[in-house]
């Protein structure tokens, strides 16, 4: 495909000689900016490779690409997700190694190209390509509802929806799942696309209260099955001012407990519902199995 | 005695962002499927039809919505200037409401913002 010059890619551990295994295609979306999106695919990816998976986590917010920064990836980026789209470069040429976890890889975005470079047919032909090399291709979208989240989407076998306790965000993702239903592949090949909701910034204190939105009442309105609760944590900002994902940073706090869970979940396991707490003392206990 | 009702205004807020997003969510969704220009084209149909008999000057056209959780109210106000009916010469004014929502019947009485010497149209959907 890319003529002689180019080498055969260097040994991914996913690649077993071009046979399709049972790739899954995960989108991780939200319409709102700032709700997680970022933290959430760095944080899910790196807990499905520490499962023993073979993940790629891929970048799609191009111009303003962020996830090679909290992955600690950024002073390798050489080729990105353009590159490969446009032919310039070698998908294996453009994948990251994580130094940490050896089954996980990230793909990067471009930081400067116009985002027409993203064309629709260039994404399937590397998703193609990355569903031969890997189990799981985490896709972290931009945000809003145009071209870019939509071509993040559009090759997703599941989703999940990073979703804030807040009304702007509930609403964004209402929208979201609405594309998901209507403009994805899957959609318009009349099949079921799996969206999951993952709850991010979620303060059980606040939400007993009454002053943040509880679990059921953003499960009731949004409908769709919730795959984490993720509690608001100080982990979280630590983690990527070390550039490491939460589950490799901290595997004990809260977040990364609670991400472990939902990736769990995501692999079909069926397990009891709870947010994770930091806090030692009652509180922490009181609240420890105060959700839905 | 402040403290307390400070506690206790501050109870309540989630509780509000759920309604408020039940509402809209609802009406967003229907939206979605296919019935956004529905207002849009009652507009439209109304204004052709009164257009039929009367000059309309689109800048003398109000329209107002408001989105509930039954009931949906849309307003058209338009002036119509120099009806033969109307011997005061001054601009007599018809207004229709559509009343979209689960319980149609429960529309309120339309014209807050008619003109009370005409009768309103009153459309329900």
């Amino acid at each position: 495909m890319f003529g002689p010059n180019f080498p055969e890619p260097g040994p991914f551990p996913g690649q077993n000689g071009g046979k399709r295994r049972m790739a899954k295609v995960l989108v991780v979306t939200s319409g709102k900016g700032g709700v997680g999106k970022t933290t959430s695919t760095a944080a899910i990816g790196a807990a499905l490779a520490q499962s023993g998976k073979n993940v790629v986590v891929v970048d799609f917010d191009v111009g303003l690409r962020n996830l090679d920064l909290v992955m600690g990836a950024e002073r390798r980026v050489v080729f990105d997700l353009i590159n490969v789209v446009q032919g310039d470069a070698k998908l294996s040429q453009a994948l990251i190694r994580d130094k940490r976890v050896e089954t996980l890889s990230i793909l990067p975005a471009s930081q400067t190209r116009d985002k027409d470079a993203l064309t629709p047919d260039g994404v399937e032909r590397v998703i193609g390509e990355l569903r031969d090399k890997f189990d799981w291709i985490v896709c972290d979208s931009p945000a809003g509802i145009e071209k870019g989240a939509q071509l993040a989407m559009h090759h997703a076998d599941e989703a999940v929806v990073v979703t804030n306790p807040e009304v702007s965000s509930v609403r964004d993702s209402d929208r979201i799942i609405g594309m998901l239903d209507s403009t994805t592949m899957r959609a318009k090949k009349g099949e079921k696309i799996a969206k999951h909701l993952l709850l991010t910034r979620y303060d059980p204190a606040r939400a007993a209260r009454g002053e943040m939105l509880r679990t059921e009442d953003v499960l009731e309105i949004l409908s769709i099955p919730l795959i984490g609760i993720i509690p608001e944590s100080e982990e979280v900002l630590r983690a990527s001012n070390l550039g490491s994902p939460v589950t490799l940073s901290n595997p004990e706090s809260a977040p990364a407990r609670a991400y472990f869970d939902a990736v769990r979940r995501l692999q079909g396991e069926t397990l009891e519902m709870q947010v994770p707490s930091d806090k030692k003392g009652l509180f922490g206990k009181l609240f420890k199995r105060r959700v839905a | 005695m402040s403290l307390l009702a400070s506690l206790f205004s501050r109870r309540g807020s989630a509780p509000v962002a759920r309604d408020r997003l039940q509402i809209l969510l609802a009406h967003e969704r229907a939206a979605g499927e296919g019935q956004s220009d529905l207002l849009a084209k009652l507009h439209e149909e109304i204004l052709a039809v009164i257009a039929k008999h009367v000059a309309v000057d689109r800048d003398k056209v109000q329209i107002k919505l408001d989105r509930g959780a039954a009931v949906s109210t849309l307003e058209i106000d338009i002036e119509v200037p120099g009806l033969k009916s109307d011997k005061n010469g001054a601009p007599s004014s018809a207004s229709a409401r559509n009343a979209a929502g689960a319980t149609p019947a429960a529309a309120k009485p339309a014209g807050t913002s008619t003109d009370d010497k005409d009768k309103p149209a009153i459309v329900r959907n």
